[in-house]
């Protein structure tokens, strides 16, 4: 039941936006589909609006670490009305990651675009409060990308210091 | 004061850049709060935390004041940031798991559940009966344990001392009652991926069951003491509100959207476990404010313990974890008595579970705080090449950054206290 009104409005975002929807993947009853970052913003304002994904669960961001299209943004909305789960993707590239902020469709997408530049550095248009949310702004990398070590960076951060006699 | 101001006052001896942008942003914020002007004309920017006792952990708030009144207030999060995510990548998925006991530390088991049912719903793992049925009762006795603390540090933030100690001894009791059950008081990791760690004992049974029949006499006892407290509802009432419309917007989710009257429980939502056998309720309220957080909570304790009673009569004997050595730890009868058990354990600890390759899916369950979600990306190997952690406490913390606007600065601790925050999983 759910999982054919999934596939309705799928079947209703690859109509309405034709050649911009590049495919779908599914896997364990998630359907997830992709489009082209140039329409992401009109396709989840369509979403909230014509079938009432009112509440936006996450944003997961991923480092797919290929040549082209580097990064994915992955969207995950609710509708509580016909409690449904949906998702949206898609994709920027390495150099210049824009992707248009989702803050003016729901607020709460603000500290989750915040997260996604702090680890990746994806960069949000037009968000409200670009900041790093985790790390300080003083820190110049973005260490969920796959080339950031796992040991970190010595010296990146700046620590208090540890002996308070010492001025 | 311009921004001038800030910049030349501001006298930091570290993370200079981050203080500015962070005082800044507190400037640029949009305010709706409309108040009179203070007759003393006090407007001050006070900053509370990261080191303050009524923050639960290492949450930083930034205010600016009227007189007592919040005008506008920023939040900074991150003081606890470890980068779990990051580690994960580097971890075989059941290695990882013991790092989620350390995410939302006052209910370790659900978030064992959250990320073993993930990894089983990736990789097409069919848990047996009875583990799905034990990790039900674990989890519901964390939720128990989860909303304990809650309960006594809100109500000590609210004023009353000698409460916290009561709820304190009941979750002294819990401890024990995982102890017997999973083999460690605090951060149990008893879950494992396709099964459970180790069955239910005798003693363990007993223990469960004492602590169900004995917890409605206590939570009786609390909603007499504060159901009907002058001091308790005069201090929650109207404290801390926020419209439907407004949780719905900033995605806030558990005990916190529920009490706007959003009846928004993934228990419910999109069952997983046995959930969908059982019989319980989800409480709501309509006020949104403190005090109905406060019902919400208390109800949904009741419903535990129903749940509790429900898997206790409906659990039958049977295998604790799937026996296919590709997906789960073999027991370890096999692995002292046969070469084929040992290899396969080496295995499992070795490579661990291995998903289909370039395949992603989502998976929630309803942790005490909200919904705790995870989001793999699966290469094919026994590590993740994504997992993204959806907690609440990050989504709640959103909200009480909209919730704090307009309240009075002693009411702070109060919603705080309300709101439930676990700085280890909201700063990952």
């Amino acid at each position: 039941m759910a999982k054919e009104q999934i596939l309705k409005i799928s079947e209703a975002v690859a109509a309405k936006f034709g050649d911009q929807v590049l495919g779908t993947q599914e896997h364990a009853g998630d359907l997830i589909v992709l489009v082209d970052r140039s329409v992401i913003h009109d396709v989840l304002k369509y979403l909230k609006t014509e079938h009432h994904f009112i509440y936006l669960s996450d944003i997961v961001a991923a480092d797919r670490f290929t040549e082209e299209d580097r990064f994915e943004v992955i969207y995950n909305l609710i509708s509580l009305r016909d409690q449904l789960r949906f998702f949206v993707k898609t994709r920027c590239p390495e150099i210049d990651p824009k992707l248009p902020t989702v803050t003016d469709i729901w607020h709460g997408a603000n500290w989750n675009e915040r997260e996604a530049y702090d680890m990746f550095g994806i960069e949000f248009e037009n968000h409200p409060d670009p900041r790093r949310i985790f790390l300080p702004e003083d820190f110049k990398y973005h260490p969920l990308r796959k080339e950031f070590p796992l040991i970190g960076v010595p010296g990146s951060l700046e620590l208090p210091n540890t002996n308070p006699d010492i001025e | 004061m311009s921004s001038e101001d800030i910049s030349t006052k501001l006298k930091t001896k570290f993370q200079h850049e981050h203080q500015l942008a962070y005082y800044k942003s507190l400037e640029n914020k949009h305010t709706t709060v409309e108040f009179d002007d203070d007759p003393l004309s006090t407007r001050m920017i006070l900053n509370m935390g990261p080191q303050h006792p009524a923050t639960h952990g290492v949450l930083r708030v930034l205010t600016e004041l009227n007189g007592e009144r919040i005008i506008r207030n920023k939040l900074d999060i991150g003081y606890l940031h470890r980068g779990v995510e990051k580690i994960a990548e580097n971890k075989t998925y059941q290695e990882f798991m013991p790092y989620t006991d350390r995410m939302d530390y006052l209910s370790p088991y659900s978030n064992n559940v959250a990320l073993c049912t993930a990894v089983e719903k990736i990789a097409g793992i069919e848990v047996p009966d009875r583990a799905q049925y034990i990790r039900m009762i674990g989890c519901e006795l964390a939720r128990i344990s989860s909303h304990l603390l809650w309960l006594g540090t809100m109500v000590m933030d609210a004023g009353a001392i000698s409460f916290f100690i009561w709820t304190f001894r009941e979750r002294e009791r819990l401890y024990d009652v995982f102890d017997e059950f999973a083999g460690h008081r605090f951060t149990v990791s008893h879950s494992r991926i396709g099964g459970v760690a180790s069955d239910l004992t005798p003693a363990a049974l007993e223990k469960i069951r004492a602590f169900v029949s004995e917890f409605p006499n206590e939570i009786r006892d609390w909603k007499k003491l504060l159901n009907r407290n002058r001091i308790f509802i005069d201090r929650n009432k109207d404290v801390g509100s926020i419209t439907y419309e407004e949780a719905i917007a900033l995605g806030m989710s558990g005990a916190n959207i529920r009490a706007t009257g959003i009846a928004y429980d993934i228990r419910k939502f999109e069952p997983y476990l046995k959930y969908d056998e059982m019989d319980f309720e989800v409480p709501t309220r309509l006020e949104g404010d403190n005090l109905a957080r406060y019902f919400v909570r208390m109800e949904e304790m009741s419903e535990s313990i129903k749940i509790i009673e429900q898997c206790l009569a409906k659990m039958e004997k049977g295998p604790i974890r799937v026996d296919d050595a590709k997906k789960a730890y073999p027991s370890k009868d096999e692995v002292y008595y046969s070469m084929e058990g040992l290899i396969h354990d080496f295995m499992m600890t070795d490579t661990g579970v291995c998903p289909p390759p370039g395949v992603e899916s989502y998976h929630a369950v309803e942790a005490p705080k909200g919904e705790l979600g995870y989001y793999i990306q699966s290469d094919g190997t026994g590590h993740p090449w994504r997992l993204k952690v959806n907690s609440p406490s990050f989504s709640n913390l959103q909200g009480l950054e909209v919730i704090l606007d307009g309240q009075m600065l002693a009411d702070t601790v109060v919603v705080i206290g309300g709101i439930d925050p676990v700085m280890g999983e909201a700063d990952k």
